[in-house]
């Protein structure tokens, strides 16, 4: 195991280097985690990877460097993702990035200064019922118009919340959803990152690791 | 005609719809009790191929045709449910795993014991978090209830599911860049034959199923493969989630039977046109098909095959609308430049092609088109996909080339004035560009 790894991530890598029938299919998660522990994928988490799985620095980069969702330079404590793609784009969402843009005064790939805010462009989110759709930290807002865009970047600023959470930015700043969401969701991103509890990205509501 | 099947149960009850409780209250795992209890593998797999259910994530390939496709002695097999889904427009597995997630695991539950499959998984895209963590509590639930796991009800079946987590390429929603995916590579797909049902996730014979599929197969087992047949026309059987989005006033998910019109489907289900616009065109089954228009296709029926007979095709089930405020080359772009971002990057008519056509829609918009860029688009598309016919032919290994000439001869076939208009020197002189053979054949 990698020493430098919380124990928790150390025990998350052993469990789906054991859960996969190949080690390499570990590669995606593990990559996550050393993101996780490192702030970004850098080099020296991809070479993390590859003693973890087996598999050669080269392999993992190779890797890396395919998905747009590894970083492999410093994002902000919250990465806000514009979705740009057609039905979004139908409904305003060019609007909705020039006012995030705005607000952060970074352009779309930049991050601030200050390291508190990343802005990017994404392909389709999954959102289309619900467009123009914003993530942050992968947590999703649906029908987000740009003056509300604005008030979201101000939010993240001023209450630079400790778990990013969908339902929470969605009843202060969404609007139209896709579909009904059902149930509150407890859980959201304590980085940015996908929260999901096997990668140990995700926390609760209370403000706990979940 | 409404007959509800797989959003039943959450829109009955909308609270609690995702739980366990919920879940078993409606009548949940009984369908795998049936299974296990009183059929044997064959009767499953006779019952979905009884139902004539086709693949619903893009490909509309018949699933009990592809199950049968697993050579008969290899072992061990893996089922891979595919839940990538990215294809623009398309946001209906995300709310079958955030809103019952169950009947998906129950329907991984009978596939896995029809297909003597052992592990299964379920590829999510990373930008589905909150869908993988709504799955993973239903998985962890069913684990600790008897339904996962180890002599599941005591039948001596055994099924372990995985759910992994994608990082942002559309192209792994191609079912074999999903399974190079799977094994830790690039998300590359690889050349077929041989299909991963013979040789798939680590060369083993591999079923990979749409998220949609699959929550469909506890319905099947209940009811018989032969009443999911008789809903719908014959070669469009069952109910289908749809995708609305757009310039509607009421988008979002329905489930419908197919054979109504487009125009039911738009103006009823849809709600019709946002701000009362009048309809321009619509992408009939996810940013890879190519469009509709009203006065050609409004009153035909959506089904798999009257869709396909007239040059496109159902997909994914996601619905793009667009009313008469649209600038097509701005659409277009938008999905062209989707492609091109996508591309993996293996095939050199789809790397380079993508990214020509996006930046010659791109200068056109910027006003700085030239005469020639209408043929060079054609052009350039024929060199992806050879005559621009649909099903398209194919250069590249897998269809995400060919999908980034559908917006194109689209907008070349219905819109080619408002192209031309803005393009400095035709706008002025409105004659026609020179053409390539294949332009004429694209626009006929």
């Amino acid at each position: 195991m990698i020493s430098s790894w919380s124990h928790e991530n150390q025990q998350r890598a052993q469990h789906l280097l054991e859960v996969f029938p190949e080690k390499r299919s570990a590669a995606m998660p593990l990559l996550y985690i050393a993101a996780h522990e490192h702030g970004y994928v850098t080099d020296e988490a991809m070479r993390e990877v590859a003693e973890l799985t087996g598999l050669s620095a080269a392999q993992i980069q190779s890797v890396a460097s395919f998905y747009t969702m590894y970083k492999r330079d410093r994002v902000g404590d919250y990465l806000v993702s514009v979705c740009t793609s057609i039905s979004c784009y139908l409904n305003g969402a060019d609007a909705v990035l020039e006012a995030i843009e705005d607000a952060t005064g970074i352009l779309d790939g930049e991050t601030t200064p200050d390291g508190e805010i990343s802005v990017e462009h994404v392909e389709c989110s999954g959102a289309c019922g619900g467009a123009p759709a914003v993530s942050v930290n992968w947590e999703l807002i649906e029908g987000l118009q740009p003056d509300k865009a604005r008030e979201l970047i101000k939010w993240l600023r001023d209450a630079k919340p400790a778990v990013v959470l969908g339902d929470e930015m969605q009843m202060l700043f969404g609007g139209r959803k896709s579909f009904d969401w059902g149930p509150r969701e407890a859980e959201g991103a304590v980085v940015a990152l996908p929260a999901f509890a096997p990668y140990g990205t995700a926390g609760t509501e209370a403000g706990e690791r979940a | 005609m409404t007959s509800k099947i797989l959003l039943s149960r959450m829109e009955a009850h909308p609270a609690d719809s995702n739980t366990l409780g919920r879940y078993v209250a409606t009548g949940g795992y009984e369908s795998l009790r049936k299974a296990l209890g009183k059929m044997t593998p064959d009767d499953v797999l006779a019952e979905v191929k009884a139902s004539n259910i086709r693949g619903r994530g893009g490909a509309s390939f018949p699933t009990g045709v592809k199950w049968g496709f697993l050579p008969p002695e290899t072992r061990p097999r893996y089922l891979v449910v595919n839940g990538d889904e990215s294809e623009p427009g398309t946001f209906k597995d995300r709310m079958l795993l955030e809103r019952d997630p169950h009947q998906l695991v129950e329907g991984i539950a009978i596939s896995s014991f029809a297909l003597d499959v052992q592990h299964a998984f379920v590829y999510i895209r990373g930008e589905y978090p909150k869908p993988a963590r709504r799955l993973q509590r239903a998985i962890d639930e069913a684990y600790e209830a008897g339904y996962l796991g180890k002599d599941i009800l005591g039948s001596g079946f055994d099924l372990d599911v995985t759910v992994h987590l994608g990082a942002g390429a559309y192209i792994c929603g191609e079912e074999t860049a999903l399974l190079s995916s799977l094994e830790g590579r690039r998300g590359e797909p690889r050349i077929k034959p041989p299909f991963p049902a013979v040789e798939g996730l680590y060369a083993k014979p591999t079923i990979v199923n749409n998220v949609e599929t699959i929550s469909n197969v506890p319905w099947i087992v209940a009811n018989g493969g032969a009443k999911y047949a008789a809903i719908g026309p014959e070669t469009s059987s069952g109910t289908r989630v749809m995708s609305l989005s757009g310039h509607l006033k009421e988008p979002g998910d329905y489930e419908i039977v197919a054979g109504m019109t487009w125009r039911d489907l738009i103006f009823d289900v849809g709600g019709g046109i946002l701000d009362d616009r009048e309809l321009k065109a619509w992408v009939p089954g996810g940013a890879s098909a190519p469009w509709f228009v009203p006065s050609e296709h409004l009153d035909t029926p959506v089904t798999i095959d009257d869709i396909a007979k007239q040059g496109s095709m159902i997909g994914s089930g996601a619905v793009i609308v667009m009313n008469d405020s649209t600038n097509v080359v701005g659409a277009a772009h938008r999905l062209v430049r989707f492609f091109s971002h996508e591309s993996c990057g293996q095939c050199t008519p789809c790397r380079e092609g993508t990214s020509w056509l996006e930046r010659i829609l791109s200068r056109i918009l910027d006003g700085f088109g030239r005469p020639e860029d209408i043929g060079l688009l054609l052009d350039v598309s024929d060199n992806i996909s050879p005559g621009l016919a649909w099903p398209p032919a194919m250069t590249t290994i897998c269809p995400l080339g060919p999908s980034a000439t559908a917006p194109v001869v689209s907008i070349m076939r219905y819109f080619r004035d408002e192209v031309e208009a803005m393009i400095p020197g035709l706008a002025e002189a409105s004659v026609s560009a020179p053409e390539t053979e294949s332009a004429e054949v694209a626009v006929d």
